[in-house]
């Protein structure tokens, strides 16, 4: 049987008489770029922090890179990836302090820690940044720093919460790049947006409504079967039924 | 008549104004129009709508909202003026009904007085009228955010990024809100970070390093654009991309959507009679590098590919 990178089976998560998440099914491929769309309060976040070890499954299963996330949520943490647009790097601390600390955090030697942050800051072209402090960046600069620093540890899954929010057009679109690259690196991401082309530029794309998934398949296919002829409309369209 | 002018307003922050969020900024809005600035965060779209709110003081250059200066007047200026800031700032400890009268309270004036203006807005708030603020959902929250703005029937109304965080539905409803309370003569100026809700607006002003790129109309801004451009898609956006990119005639390729917007290194002037050409060139190009399912179309610019090419340049 091949090995789905992220597997649920009726993950449920209620909170007292409240549903959040309702029985959600679905697997994710290793290399794909996988849109978790959603209207604000439909379930994302709490279906996010589940998969993310974060917080405990009330029913269902999830596997999560080959780790139960009921049973070890500490070992799906440190076999994942995660970055949002509030939560990500330190302002003040500089960009070479961020990587010592997020490589610490996930348990890297210092050697290797050393290692990766050359390497990280020559793809990025940051070389004569590296000793300032991450509040003097650019903002597009530190999108692109906190996703290499998310995957700092070579997770097999990163989880994007939001990444691009408010970021300007192009620098999204250089952000976009980096997911391409690392999906054909065999990283699998799933990625949380608001800006509907974005959706466009995912290999397939869930919608949930309510705590569940209303609506699970590529781009193309679900603007054939919603008959719209953009994501957004598709959107629209299961968002308010 | 102008309701809203603002001559080379400047403003900077840190030790010895080391980071300039405002480099001399002018433009003015009509009375009754809906202007949007546009740009990313760190443009310097707060700076300007708080100086605009009577909220911090600029540094450098003059702003006068209604013919009354944002700094001199600023007492007789905040009571004919809605502001609705990016963060949401209302009491998260009182009810929906409690801060909505509290406002109303502050600016001398009852809910009653003024219901025409909010009612469309407020009845999706009655059924949770006694729900404290910080309970509401993420769209609701922008609703009562905008009903308390204009509970003293404001003359201009300042919306900071009215739309960020806010998931496409609630967005739009929000815009349709902006459409209707036009209709009562409020010149509204709102800021976002969503190129595509240019189009919404009457006027909009791209701003980008505290510095105006362009202002005009939507169709206006688009009709500047002189390149020509193509959506192409293939089996393999990715690969796409980069190959596109590696095309001599390329000036930039950026994915938009399911297409890449390729735009060319040439002038559109006198384009149409190449058009063919280049496109049969670029089909060929592409299946040389094994590329499937391609399609090659003529695209129309939008707002935010003149974003791009603007930013590009600089």
């Amino acid at each position: 049987m091949e090995e789905h990178v992220i597997f649920t089976d009726k993950l449920t998560k209620t909170f007292g008489p409240f549903t959040a998440v309702n029985q959600i099914s679905f697997a994710v491929e290793a290399g794909e770029i996988f849109g978790f769309l959603g209207a604000n309060g439909a379930g994302k976040t709490t279906a996010l922090r589940m998969l993310s070890g974060l917080l405990k499954p009330t029913s269902g299963i999830a596997m999560v890179a080959g780790v139960d996330v009921m049973r070890h949520p500490e070992q799906v943490k440190r076999r994942i990836g995660y970055m949002s647009q509030k939560f990500s790097l330190y302002e003040d601390l500089t960009i070479r302090e961020n990587i010592r600390f997020y490589g610490g955090i996930y348990g890297l030697s210092v050697q290797t820690i050393r290692e990766k942050t050359k390497k990280l800051v020559d793809k990025l072209e940051l070389g004569a940044h590296v000793d300032e402090l991450v509040l003097r960046l650019p903002l597009g600069w530190r999108q692109k720093l906190a996703l290499s620093v998310a995957m700092l540890h070579e997770p097999r899954i990163v989880f994007l919460d939001e990444p691009t929010s408010g970021v300007d057009p192009l620098t999204r679109r250089q952000f976009w790049d980096l997911i391409y690259e690392a999906a054909a690196d065999g990283v699998t991401l799933m990625v949380t947006t608001h800006y509907m082309e974005e959706a466009e530029y995912c290999n397939r794309v869930s919608m949930m409504v309510d705590g569940k998934i209303e609506a699970l398949d590529t781009p193309g296919q679900l603007k054939k079967t919603y008959h719209a002829t953009s994501m957004d409309e598709v959107f629209r369209k299961l968002a308010r039924g | 008549m102008q309701a809203i002018v603002v001559e080379q307003i400047t403003k900077s922050y840190g030790p010895k104004g080391a980071v300039k969020a405002l480099d001399g900024i002018s433009f003015s809005v009509d009375k009754g129009e809906l202007f949007g600035i546009i740009g990313p965060d760190g443009a310097g779209k707060t700076s300007l709508l708080r100086i605009l709110a009577t909220l911090i003081l600029p540094d450098a250059g003059e702003a006068y909202l209604q013919d009354l200066h944002v700094v001199r007047d600023y007492k007789r200026l905040r009571s004919l003026l809605g502001y609705m800031p990016g963060r949401f700032s209302l009491y998260q400890d009182l009810s929906v009904q409690e801060n909505l009268s509290f406002f109303a309270a502050v600016f001398g004036t009852r809910i009653e007085d003024n219901y025409e203006l909010i009612k469309d807005i407020y009845v999706q708030l009655e059924p949770f009228k006694n729900r404290r603020a910080g309970a509401l959902s993420g769209g609701m929250k922008q609703k009562l955010a905008l009903c308390c703005a204009l509970i003293h029937k404001p003359e201009v109304l300042l919306l900071d990024e009215p739309g960020t965080g806010v998931d496409p539905v609630s967005r739009k409803e929000f815009w349709d809100m902006l459409q209707r309370l036009k209709s009562w003569g409020i010149t509204i100026l709102v800021s976002t970070p969503n190129m595509d809700e240019a189009e919404l607006c009457d006027r909009v002003a791209l701003l980008h390093n505290g510095r105006i790129l362009a202002m005009d109309t939507p169709a206006g801004i688009r009709d500047s654009y002189d390149r020509p451009l193509f959506a192409v898609r293939s089996a393999d956006m990715y690969r796409l991309i980069q190959d596109l990119r590696h095309w001599p005639g390329a000036y930039s390729c950026y994915a938009f959507g399911e297409y890449a917007h390729l735009a060319l290194h040439q002038s559109l002037q006198g384009f149409d009679k190449q058009a063919d050409t280049v496109m049969a060139e670029l089909q060929q190009y592409l299946e040389s590098h094994h590329h499937t399912g391609i399609e090659v179309l003529r695209a129309a610019p939008g707002v935010e590919d003149c974003f791009i090419a603007s930013t590009k340049d600089r």
